[in-house]
């Protein structure tokens, strides 16, 4: 059993944001960098399928797109206990046909049995990655899945998909499959400190990216829209704060 | 031009006024299989050659937008919550960094476009469009539709709640969720909550206010430590009295709130149960 989960280093912003020189991009300076929330139940469910499947040689293998800052994500997944990880060297700013472009080649060399992606990044929340390369692979590509229970001896996915309000689709889905990983659909462990320092020896192997296409959109502008619309701040300290939501709480509900 | 793409699209009555030409394409398969939905908007696109295809930003869209697009070699987004025509190029605005920033981003050929539901108001009215019929050839479909499961009947319906305390991440701790049950209840409020806490298994999910859980419109909704995801937002924002409370001058939760506090929830939550 062998399974490859793509995942993310998010970058999330602060109370302030500049812009990079040519104003298409927010200034890494003002990023801070942590492996995306969705990607760390998608390990999770790797590893927990193939600790199920406990047989000889399987594999979790992490793969990721960018500069060096991301290989901290690709450690903290190693340290959750994924066996190897591997770095497609990726420059700037990426959309999400980019990345799976960049992601495509090292998959598909894999044969895993199984690709994981996140529903979607915390930061861009695009939600597009996974399935343009489950494109890209020619596998079928099941989103927001919440559940999924494997059958090694048919060799097939029996999977949940989220819909909206709640409404779960049972979905049956023909393996190898990419399937994104929506949150809660298990309970990530914590790596030990152990596990982390273990993790250092691991191995993170580093491509260039082969081939280029076009990408999915290019960034004319990118600006911090416009305030005025948004709330009536209420000042003061708590208790001022209190009383004032006690007055519009009983007021609107009169 | 509307497509709808079902084993019996003329069931549908999307002759909505402003709606020059509806499309129909009938595929075998009764529910959404990814599969299906991709071939049957292929072979639409061929026939038709749209400068824009715009989806919903839903579940089944995320399932084949993405795949589509890269497919037919046309430009994609989602989560869009501003469409343009600028002469030729084709315009469409999303948000970043939950909503801090905003990017254009243009495309100078066709798009497959998932649009931010709620954003836009439902078509109404009726109108006198066309109707055309476009074959969807028939494809293997390779995740296949088992059944549904409707959630469990729940205790409690915060749909119909007058007045929503929801609590978010800044909890903290399972623990601290206790006193904001007991605060809801002495404000007269129900309690519910966004996503982080229900998937953490805090909090069962019928509380839970957002795109995959339930749409709220309660007289007051009082937001303690939400910093509003869009998913949140979809769920909430046609609340008639949004009050927020957040640490983070900047959360998104600010942009839809009528009244915002920049304060320590558990400060504004000890100050509020001496008041009720």
């Amino acid at each position: 059993m062998k399974i490859v989960v793509c995942i993310k280093q998010v970058a999330a912003l602060g109370d302030e944001v500049e812009f990079s020189d040519d104003g298409l991009d927010v200034d890494p300076d003002y990023l801070e960098l942590a492996l995306n929330e969705w990607d760390g139940y998608a390990t999770e469910e790797a590893l927990r399928i193939c600790e199920q499947a406990g047989g000889e040689g399987d594999e979790v293998v992490v793969v990721s797109a960018g500069g060096e800052e991301v290989d901290a994500a690709l450690r903290r997944c190693l340290a959750m206990g994924a066996d190897r990880g591997v770095r497609v060297e990726l420059a700037g700013r990426a959309d999400p046909f980019t990345v799976a472009r960049a992601l495509a080649p090292v998959v598909a060399r894999e044969q895993p049995d199984l690709v994981f992606a996140g529903v979607q990044s915390s930061d861009a929340v695009q939600a597009a990655t996974g399935i343009a390369l489950a494109e890209l692979l020619g596998l079928p590509g099941v989103a927001v899945v919440n559940k999924l229970d494997w059958d090694a001896a048919a060799r097939r996915a029996r999977v949940h998909r989220e819909l909206e309000g709640g409404l779960v689709d049972v979905v049956d889905v023909e393996t190898p499959a990419l399937l994104t990983i929506q949150t809660g659909i298990n309970e990530p462990r914590y790596a030990t400190l152990r596990a982390i320092k273990q993790a250092e020896q691991k191995e993170i192997v580093v491509e260039a990216a082969a081939g280029d296409g076009e990408p999915a959109y290019r960034v004319r502008r990118m600006f911090v829209p416009p305030k005025g619309e948004g709330a009536e701040m209420l000042a003061g300290d708590p208790a001022q704060v209190a009383a004032r939501i006690a007055e519009l709480v009983k007021e609107r509900l009169a | 031009m509307l497509a709808v793409i079902a084993k019996d699209p003329a069931a549908l009555d999307v002759s909505f006024a402003g709606v020059d030409e509806v499309v129909r394409v009938s595929v075998e398969q009764e529910e959404f299989e990814g599969d299906v939905a991709l071939a049957a908007v292929e072979a639409l696109i061929a026939a038709r050659r749209p400068r824009a295809t715009l989806l919903g930003f839903t579940v089944n869209s995320m399932g084949y937008g993405p795949a589509l697009a890269l497919r037919l070699g046309q430009g994609f987004a989602s989560d869009v919550h501003a469409v343009a025509l600028e002469g030729d190029t084709l315009v469409a605005t999303r948000s970043f960094h939950g909503g801090k920033v905003h990017a254009e981003l243009e495309f100078a050929g066709p798009a497959v476009l998932l649009l931010r539901p709620t954003t836009w108001p439902p078509a109404e009215g009726a109108g006198s469009p066309t109707f055309a019929d476009v074959t969807a050839p028939s494809v293997a479909s390779r995740a296949r539709h088992v059944a549904f499961q409707e959630v469990a009947q729940a205790d409690v319906d915060i749909t119909t709640a007058d007045f929503l305390l929801s609590i978010g991440r800044g909890v903290g701790e399972r623990e601290n969720i206790e006193q904001f049950e007991e605060l809801a209840a002495k404000m007269g409020a129900v309690l519910s909550v966004s996503r982080p806490l229900v998937d953490a298994g805090w909090m069962s999910n019928a509380r839970q206010v957002g795109q995959s859980g339930k749409t709220v419109k309660p007289k007051v909704y009082l937001a303690l430590g939400i910093s509003g995801a869009v998913q949140h937002l979809a769920g909430m924002k046609a609340a008639g009295t949004i009050v927020a409370v957040n640490t983070d001058p900047e959360a998104a939760i600010f942009g839809v709130a009528d009244y915002g506090a920049v304060a320590d929830l558990f400060d504004v939550a000890e100050e509020l149960d001496k008041l009720f």
